[in-house]
């Protein structure tokens, strides 16, 4: 199972390091990021796999949105299948 | 692979453009709680709703939170409580709607339906006691839904039935005058209802449904808005109706999955996903702004309809290949007063009673949430009632009337929350009291000979 994580919000040092390192701490494996930067603004796409995740995915999503609301982020942790429901036949 | 378009236009749904799965419902069947014990007949349907829908809110919450998806509600929707009261007396039956209450309010659902009769062709004992009792029930609670179901294309329209719920509307009106009328607000007139709807104030778990089941109602006015207005004003109708099919689809998938979640989380069989774009009074989240994006002045204006026809034809026909089973009220819903765009063209006089009862000759639902003068007549009220539910009988389709007597016309009625706030529309000074005096049914429509 994979969950994508975007992440959005003003250029900073450690942004990437921050997100990786709750996703290390709770056992979410990073499977490829698509990362730019235009002009001051951040945004990351993380497609993660969750298979083999510590904690609930639910607390996982809320230490992603803790995360955010420290960095003044926007981060959206979200199941893969939202996204394939929606854009796959 | 996930592409990354794919996946930002999806959190920019849900971020900017308000999508959302609107509800939610669980049906429960109440029919082995029978009882001609009132208050063994209330402890039984309490443990049953109790029993069922203990994880409903909790399991709602877990999918928002994984798939970031908002739910805005999670509901109940029980057996027509009609058939409960063949033996139960006047006050049984609103110890029934204050039993659905608590066990709503301890569930955390925001509301439960199904304090609902169907009688299209005549009232049993317990629809008479039913009837009799809703506008005490609904002014002695805060959670219930009550409908009835007056007319079919089968059966014809009940006009007893449509005299008599003239005449609840009214006393429900008094009876809650305290707080701007809100029992009308939770008192639906139906003719032709759907057993499988999810939305409220009309749901209620059918005759033929399963024991339980879970049916979803979606949402997104306001995705369809930011696509029309992206595409601009070069496209023509063609291929505006393109964009409202694949919108449509988009937001229906969603739904679907999350009907799927919630019917395997909770071991309750999946039933149907409603194919609806239901507003909220969110700025943006308004069926009105979709019709005027595609390029009316104001909604209400000539030309109305037809944005309207083409707009319901389209979410149909872009959800029916999302969903696997689809049902409910399926279609553009245009609640006046949960609807920001409605609720401006009603008050600059764009709106009238008139124009809305035109439009929902082709979309779903009908006149639903409209404040009118506290001082319409019940005849008044009954003909308004019988003119949208001969609609719907003629045309083969669910209408419905949803209206609150209340103030005075120009006055703004504030409900609160979802119900949103209506501006109170002028109404016909002439009266159909004959008419309406005269009972009986008018018979069902001929089928054939279509003109």
């Amino acid at each position: 199972m994979r969950a994508v994580i975007s992440v959005i919000g003003c250029d900073s040092v450690g942004i990437i390091a921050k997100v990786s390192k709750v996703c290390a701490d709770y056992g979410v494996n990073i499977k490829d990021i698509s990362q730019t930067v235009l002009e001051k603004y951040f945004s990351m796409i993380m497609i993660t796999e969750i298979d083999k995740i510590t904690i609930p995915f639910a607390e996982f999503v809320d230490q992603m949105n803790n995360l955010a609301k420290e960095n003044g982020l926007e981060i959206h942790t979200m199941h893969e299948d939202i996204f394939n429901a929606m854009h796959k036949i | 692979m996930l592409d990354r378009n794919d996946i930002f236009e999806t959190i920019n749904m849900i971020r900017e453009e308000s999508l959302d799965v609107r509800t939610i419902t669980m049906g429960i069947s109440l029919f082995d709680c029978q009882s001609d014990n009132e208050d063994r007949l209330c402890s039984k349907i309490y443990d049953k709703i109790m029993f069922h829908a203990k994880d409903l809110v909790k399991t709602g919450q877990d999918i928002e939170k994984e798939y970031g998806i908002p739910i805005i509600h999670k509901r109940v929707s029980v057996t027509p409580v009609s058939l409960m009261c063949g033996n139960i007396s006047y006050d049984g039956a609103v110890k029934i709607a204050k039993t659905l209450d608590n066990a709503a309010a301890e569930l955390g659902v925001n509301f439960i339906g199904g304090y609902s009769a169907l009688v299209q062709k005549g009232f049993s004992n317990g629809s008479r006691t039913l009837l009799s009792a809703i506008p005490e029930a609904l002014a002695t609670t805060e959670r219930l839904c009550s409908s009835v179901n007056v007319a079919s294309t089968k059966a014809g329209i009940n006009m007893d039935a449509v005299a008599e719920m003239g005449r609840i509307i009214k006393k429900t009106a008094d009876l809650t005058a305290d707080r701007s009328a809100i029992g009308c607000a939770k008192l639906v007139v139906f003719a032709n209802v759907p057993e499988d709807n999810p939305f409220m104030a009309g749901a209620f778990h059918g005759m033929g449904e399963p024991e339980t089941v879970i049916n979803v109602g979606v949402s997104g006015p306001g995705v369809v808005v930011s696509a029309l207005r992206r595409a601009g004003n070069s496209c023509n109708l063609t291929e505006i109706a393109e964009i409202i099919k694949k919108t449509a689809f988009k937001i229906t998938r969603m739904g679907q999955l999350v009907a799927m979640l919630a019917s395997e989380r909770l071991g309750v069989p999946f039933g149907i996903v409603d194919l609806s774009l239901a507003p909220t009074p969110a700025i943006g989240d308004s069926v009105a702004y979709i019709l005027e994006s595609i390029g009316l002045e104001k909604c209400g204006c000539p030309g109305t309809t037809a944005a309207l026809a083409m707009l319901n034809d389209a979410v149909k026909k872009g959800g029916v290949m999302a969903s696997s089973h689809v049902g409910g009220l399926s279609g553009a819903f245009i609640p006046v007063s949960e609807d920001a765009g409605m609720i401006e063209a009603a008050k600059c006089g764009a709106l009238t009673l008139e124009k809305l009862e035109a439009m929902t000759a082709v979309c779903s639902v009908g006149l639903d949430m409209i404040a009118i003068p506290g001082d319409t007549s019940e005849a008044v009220i009954s003909g308004i009632i019988a003119d949208e539910i001969a609609i719907g009988v003629v045309n083969t389709k669910t209408t419905a009337v949803r209206l609150i007597p209340f103030g005075k016309a120009g006055d703004m009625i504030t409900f609160g929350g979802l119900l949103g706030e209506a501006p109170v529309i002028p109404v016909s000074q002439y009266s159909p009291a004959t008419m309406i005096a005269r009972g009986g049914r008018i018979p069902a429509p001929i089928q054939s000979l279509k003109n």
